[in-house]
């Protein structure tokens, strides 16, 4: 089966947007999840429960919020639109942010879970060696971690890759700018006659969704086989 | 009987710390030499490892000072703390707590500033690891793993060196193996040493140095020689069994009798079992109070092949054993504990500033290094 050119674009622009939302929400993820692996703090309970809210609200009240926030008229959107000229709604980098948000709970929690089975008594011993915190982070914390990153960021590309909810409220379902695979199915099952056209995209996103699945599982098993060897005796 | 280190250089370390952790108070006052080796002996909970961790800066206690040299680590008056990776104080962890991601070469040079490249190659022949150096740390046994540790710590330049309980978990061999080596290295490198062991024949076999902690207080500190000497400690330094610690050269060996002659200065001079020793090297030897015998005169016809005149130093009668009689001797600049029943003590009406000749098998002798 060939793909007609908007069945590419829809793919183009879901693996672009998936690949930008995870790209973005990395700093903060890892910084967050350290700071949540390694420190005690009042309300920490508070700041964990606010991290995993999209994964409870429904995507649409996220995505809204959204919009009032970044929306031209919105707090930070205002500012933003304002000394940058940048808006976000209504474009790809837009639903980036949208799928981004919600794809931000899987990641920090997979990789917090790796960072707290690290051992802090590596990481006095490399302060006594002379490292500072920065370089104990970037040499012994994160590399140690690295099966939890490897985890977290495939689970958030696949949440980003399929994310609906959010992305449709606060970047809209726009032709060759946000409207992704999922939004492009959507579209498909509105309009009366393209039954066999939504088909073949239902294929193809079960197709991408297996094969992601598939990528990350290698990933992980590599990962885990060569950190094991080093482990080994 | 070894050289005072605190007579002939100013304390290097001293610290200050007053720290409650529940129900636990460390409440320590130290100045240690500047070279060789200090023991930090207590039973575990005696807040060892917390005096170290403070020591490295791991921990940072209520109130406290530390001043290594001319620097001040640490002073919680005028709320200066040297951040423990700025310290150069090395460390040598109870496990050996190497990075499991890097090869052993990663390891080593983990901490190792670029003018301390140049002892690479030194440390690792000194430390017998150079066949490791592509190893990943799961494959090596404990012993190596320790190696590495010490060789790491080493290579990271530090002005101080601390080891605590670096042996744990060693079987015997291996155990005497890397004591012995460490004992060798204390003398090669130019650090003082920090050796924190609730194990007395490691102390003895190290330290030239002792501090005696105790539920959280320091109740001792004294080079090892003076302080296994003194009658008050007898409880607290139970482990050491009542033994002296001597220090003399090797002048010869006796190769049909494989027997060794050490020189204790003054003239005095001791036959013990043959050693693999160099000649002129320093021999730390181990002698138990109850192997030394006493007599009025020099005795003929007798097994003893050690017989060296000394006085009576001081009297002891323990309470709680009150069959023996606790001596301490005077031979030259040397001490040795004796213990004798307290009948033979007075059918011979020993007394304190008497002169003797005190009685020692050679068999009787353990050559700690």
């Amino acid at each position: 089966m060939t793909l007609s050119p908007t069945e590419w674009e829809a793919i183009r622009l879901s693996l672009l947007i998936g690949l930008a939302a995870v790209a973005w929400i990395l700093p903060p993820g890892i910084a967050v999840a350290w700071w949540l692996a390694r420190f005690e703090f009042r309300g920490k309970a508070l700041v964990d429960g606010l991290i995993h809210l999209p994964l409870v609200l429904p995507p649409v009240v996220v995505g809204y919020l959204l919009l009032v926030a970044l929306g031209r008229q919105g707090m930070v959107g205002a500012w933003l639109y304002r000394v940058f000229g940048v808006s976000l709604p209504f474009t790809w980098q837009g639903a980036a942010v949208a799928s981004g948000v919600m794809a931000f709970p899987l990641l920090v929690r997979a990789l917090r879970l790796s960072l707290e089975a690290v051992d802090p008594k590596l990481e006095a011993a490399a302060r006594t060696l002379g490292a500072s915190r920065w370089r104990v982070f970037a040499t012994i914390t994160l590399p140690l971690a690295v099966p939890g990153l490897v985890t977290g960021t495939m689970l958030a590309f696949a949440r980003a890759l399929s994310e609906f909810g959010a992305t449709i409220t606060f970047a809209s379902n726009i032709p060759g700018e946000t409207r992704t695979l999922p939004l492009a199915l959507y579209t498909l099952i509105q309009t009366p006659g393209r039954e066999s056209a939504a088909a073949r995209l239902c294929v193809l996103s079960i197709v991408i969704a297996l094969l992601s699945l598939i990528a990350s599982e290698w990933l992980a098993r590599r990962t885990r086989q060569r950190l094991q060897e080093r482990d080994a005796y | 009987m070894p050289t005072d280190p605190s007579t002939h250089s100013s304390p290097s370390l001293r610290v200050d710390i007053d720290q409650r952790l529940g129900n636990f108070h460390l409440q320590v006052s130290l100045a240690l030499p500047g070279q060789g080796v200090t023991g930090i002996f207590g039973t575990s909970g005696s807040g060892k490892t917390s005096l170290m961790r403070v020591i490295a800066g791991l921990e940072t206690p209520d109130r406290g000072h530390v001043q290594l040299g001319e620097r001040t680590l640490l002073d919680t008056r005028q709320r200066l703390v040297v951040p423990a990776h700025k310290r150069r104080i090395g460390v040598v962890f109870q496990e050996a707590r190497l990075f499991p991601h890097y090869r052993v070469r990663g390891n080593l040079t983990y901490g190792m500033p670029d003018h301390a490249a140049s002892r690479f190659d030194e440390i690792v022949a000194l430390l017998g690891i150079a066949h490791l150096l592509e190893r990943l740390p799961g494959t090596l046994s404990g012993g190596e793993s320790r190696r590495v540790a010490i060789g790491r710590a080493l290579l990271s330049d530090p002005r101080l060196l601390l080891m605590d309980e670096p042996l744990t978990g060693l079987d015997g061999a291996r155990k005497q193996e890397l004591l012995h080596f460490i004992a060798r290295l204390a003398r090669q490198v130019d650090i003082p040493i920090i050796y924190v062991s609730h194990d007395p024949d490691e102390i003895a076999t190290i330290a030239d140095h002792l501090v005696l902690m105790r539920s959280g207080r320091m109740e001792a500190s004294a080079p090892l020689s003076h302080l296994l000497q003194r009658f008050d400690l007898t409880q607290a330094l139970a482990g050491f069994d009542a033994a002296s610690i001597l220090e003399g050269h090797v002048i010869s060996h006796d190769a049909h009798y494989q027997l060794t002659r050490v020189a204790l200065g003054d003239g005095l001079e001791l036959l013990l079992p043959g050693t693999q020793t160099t000649l002129g090297s320093t021999l730390r030897l181990r002698i138990h109070a109850r192997d030394i015998a006493i007599a009025l005169a020099p005795a003929t016809g007798t097994s003893y092949r050690n017989q060296l005149p000394a006085h009576i130093e001081a009297i002891e009668m323990p309470a709680e054993t009150p069959h023996t009689v606790e001596l301490r001797l005077r031979l030259g600049a040397h001490r040795l504990r004796a213990r004798l029943t307290r009948l033979a003590f007075d059918q011979l009406g020993l007394a304190e500033g008497q002169r003797i000749t005190a009685l020692i098998r050679s068999v009787a002798f353990t050559s700690l290094q």
